[in-house]
């Protein structure tokens, strides 16, 4: 049971934002399952996959058990509809090919790896948590995708230019991450949130510096796409989700 | 088996039931060699277990939650298990005997993540092939069958090996 003490609705949004971009972006990798380049990379991308379910469980329970309405973590990923979803457009953005994969991924990883240092030192102490569990999982998926950065920038003039290529795609929608609205300023107050403003220049080092050795341009955009915490996503996100939810929808209660 | 009653059961005997616990997807490990056993305490009538998982996404932890219950249900134990996340479990809370049958295994057994001194064989030190010993060994793939492992190579005899990271 869930003491109505411990309801803190401002803290269960902001977590549920962080479980929302770990579950869906463990979902849209999980797209890549027989169809990666190779074996590896299969398991690779499904690796980090599972570590991001993973940690999308603890958050939906620890978002749950502060909203205290009795919505499980498997009410919360299942039976949400879109506009109820608040997890950012880049974690939703279609794979397109492995450079765009590896891009985005490169991308979100430095977010979260930043993200999840800054957490581990939250007032809320289960946040905390969590992210001094996560921060070493994203460590090794940066890692991955810093790895891939390289061999395929560096790499022969094909796969130069795709990863170019998905880089600009998907370069738009990291300022997203970075926003600073009522909810965050209202729990940096109280040393729950970590400060977007204080994560962008660490983001900024980690990603440029390997953009630099990858020999891949930082891309110069102007548009900034925005709408994935207030519930208005990508044309794509409904058919990502009927994919997730139609099992458990099909069958309420379903267990193995 | 080991013979427990209620009421006079101590932390120790329920550590000694509880070694029949393994790692379903590592089934020569122990969960007290893995490190993830984190506490036991008797409350009352209760036996109180903590447990910390290996990863987020461990999809052993639900199957080690049900077969603590079930050992120590078997010895007529009420318990309760605990999931702690703090502090994260680290593959230095692995013990050295765990290390050893891991290597006996077929698994390289995790390298030490930090200097000074640590409960690690000596032979254990660098990851060595499994099958013949050898130090000359390749990483294949940084991620393996499971969240915890790498797939590797020996150069000498040649064979795949898993490694279990250091984490």
């Amino acid at each position: 049971m869930t003491s109505s003490l411990g309801v803190d609705l401002d803290a269960s949004r902001y977590v549920l934002r962080l479980a929302d971009d770990a579950l869906i972006l463990g979902q849209r990798l999980s797209e890549w399952a027989v169809s990666s380049p190779a074996l590896e990379e299969d398991v690779a991308l499904l690796n980090i996959a599972l570590d991001l379910l993973g940690q999308a469980r603890h958050l939906l329970t620890h978002a749950s058990e502060l909203e205290g309405r009795g919505r499980d973590e498997d009410s919360l990923a299942f039976l949400r509809d879109e506009p109820e979803f608040s997890c950012a457009l880049l974690v939703q953005v279609d794979n397109g090919d492995f450079g765009k994969t590896i891009a985005r991924q490169l991308l979100v990883s430095a977010f979260h790896v930043h993200l999840w240092r800054a957490l581990a030192r939250s007032t809320d102490e289960v946040l905390a948590a969590i992210a001094a569990k996560a921060v070493k999982e994203s460590d090794y998926h940066l890692d991955h995708a810093r790895h891939w950065t390289l061999r395929l920038g560096d790499g022969t003039n094909e796969s130069h230019a795709r990863i170019q290529s998905g880089l600009d795609a998907v370069w738009p929608y990291v300022h997203e991450l970075f926003e600073r609205d009522d909810l965050v300023e209202r729990l940096l107050e109280r040393g729950i949130a970590a400060d977007p403003e204080a994560l962008l220049p660490l983001w900024r080092q980690t990603v440029t510096e390997v953009l630099s050795e990858a020999t891949l341009d930082v891309p110069d955009v102007s548009w900034r796409p925005t709408g994935g915490r207030s519930g208005q996503h990508l044309t794509g996100f409904g058919y990502l989700l009927a994919e997730m939810q139609h099992l458990h929808r099909s069958h309420p209660g379903a267990t193995w | 088996m080991t013979d427990v009653v209620m009421g006079r059961v101590t932390p120790e005997q329920v550590r000694a039931v509880l070694d029949e616990v393994h790692d379903p997807e590592i089934p020569v490990l122990t969960i007290s060699d893995l490190g993830i056993l984190r506490d036991v305490e008797i409350v009352g009538d209760l036996v109180l277990v903590t447990v910390t998982p290996t990863y987020s996404g461990c999809p052993a932890m639900d199957t080690i939650r049900a077969d603590i219950r079930r050992v120590l249900q078997e010895r007529g134990l009420a318990c309760e298990v605990r999931t702690v996340l703090a502090p994260a479990w680290t593959t230095e809370w692995m013990t050295a005997a765990g290390r050893e049958k891991l290597q006996a295994y077929g698994i390289a057994p995790p390298r030490p993540t930090r200097s000074g001194p640590v409960d690690v064989p000596l032979g254990l030190r660098g990851i060595r092939c499994p099958q013949c010993t050898s130090p000359d060994v390749a990483e294949l793939s940084r991620f393996g069958s499971t969240s915890c492992k790498s797939l590797w190579r020996c150069n000498t005899c040649r064979e795949p090996f898993d490694h279990f990271r250091a984490h």
